[in-house]
């Protein structure tokens, strides 16, 4: 991630029907299946923010917000 | 692009979410590209009229809150031409499936290019009917499973792009579900092109084709659109023909466009005073 800029994943998961498009093409393996078998953000410290996910997840379940700020 | 971030939900009926389409459909992503299009364009909603027929792909118009119209089933593309011929100043969209498209549509669609109407056809190929249970379509192909075809298909598959060239498209294009930044930009081209634009869309139904084809669930067969697509003229072609290409294959600016052209024999017949 670019120092300074956190990165939020709104994942709308009434919406997600857990096909894991998301899972299997993010470069840095951020997401992974949560217990109900919806994405989740498991390692958002590792996003780079290319909203690969965002722009093929079918079920538009997926958000990507980049924000300036701390990065603790 | 446009300053302000992009939310789909400024641009969809949220009240119809989640949406009907099967889990890995590749519809939504079809959805989504047309959407960033729209937003990228910086386009209006009310700018916009999206007119389909029937079939798993052309559920979009319910979802899209722009003005929309469902129609018949194979008959978007005539709704849309009369709408485009009364009001010429918004911007016709149809998405429309294989079959919608080239079996039950199929005349309309090469008289729509025939024409040079002022429409943009998206035809998300999943090479299969979907919404009535996997019966083989135009595009499956041959030597294909499908419910009506349970000894593999006989018949040969249309080939979109050609035909619609053939038919006189001045816009026509490719793309795959897989490569959604690139169908973005290939939908931003085809709307803001002034005829007939023609935008192939690869998508998979994971729900028919896939399973009965053995291709996979639908990240396998989203793999299968990245290794089997190349751009135009790649060059990994000489040594796979077979691969699909990706990309603008026509691009004419010099036909007149249909509503232009009524509009000339309107101007003739008052004899100036329209």
């Amino acid at each position: 991630m670019e120092k300074g800029k956190t990165v939020q994943h709104l994942i709308n998961k009434e919406w997600c029907k857990g096909c894991g498009i998301c899972i299997h093409f993010c470069p840095k393996k951020v997401l992974e299946f949560d217990g109900d078998g919806k994405a989740d953000a498991a390692r958002p410290e590792d996003c780079i923010a290319c909203r690969l996910c965002e722009l093929r997840c079918p079920d538009l379940a997926i958000q990507i917000i980049e924000q300036d700020g701390e990065n603790e | 692009m446009t300053k302000e971030r992009f939310d789909f939900k400024d641009y969809i009926r949220p009240r119809f979410f989640p949406h009907m389409w099967c889990p890995g459909c590749g519809h939504g992503i079809v959805l989504s590209s047309l959407l960033r299009a729209v937003h990228e364009l910086g386009l209006e909603k009310n700018e916009i009229v999206i007119t389909s027929g029937i079939g798993c792909s052309s559920r979009i118009s319910g979802y899209v809150d722009f003005h929309s119209l469902h129609t018949i089933h194979g008959r978007a593309l005539a709704f849309a031409t009369g709408v485009k011929l009364s009001k010429p100043s918004l911007k016709a969209i149809v998405p429309m499936g294989d079959g919608d498209a080239l079996a039950i549509g199929g005349n309309h669609f090469i008289h729509a290019a025939r024409r040079n109407i002022d429409i943009t056809a998206i035809v998300m190929n999943n090479r299969i009917y979907g919404m009535t249970g996997g019966q083989f379509s135009p595009l499956s192909g041959s030597g294909k499973k499908a419910t009506t075809a349970p000894y593999l298909t006989i018949d040969r598959e249309f080939d979109i792009v050609d035909l619609a060239k053939s038919a006189g498209a001045t816009f026509v294009a490719r793309s795959t579900v897989f490569h959604a930044m690139e169908c973005k930009d290939l939908l931003k081209k085809a709307i803001t092109h002034k005829g007939f634009s023609v935008v192939e869309i690869l998508t998979q139904c994971p729900t028919y084709y896939g399973r009965k084809n053995k291709e996979g669930d639908a990240i396998q067969m989203m793999e299968g659109y990245k290794n089997n697509t190349v751009k135009i003229g790649s060059k990994k072609l000489e040594d796979n023909p077979n691969l699909i290409q990706r990309g603008i294959f026509v691009e004419k600016t010099d036909v007149p466009e249909y509503c232009e052209a009524y509009d000339r024999v309107i101007q003739t017949a008052m004899k100036g005073k329209a």
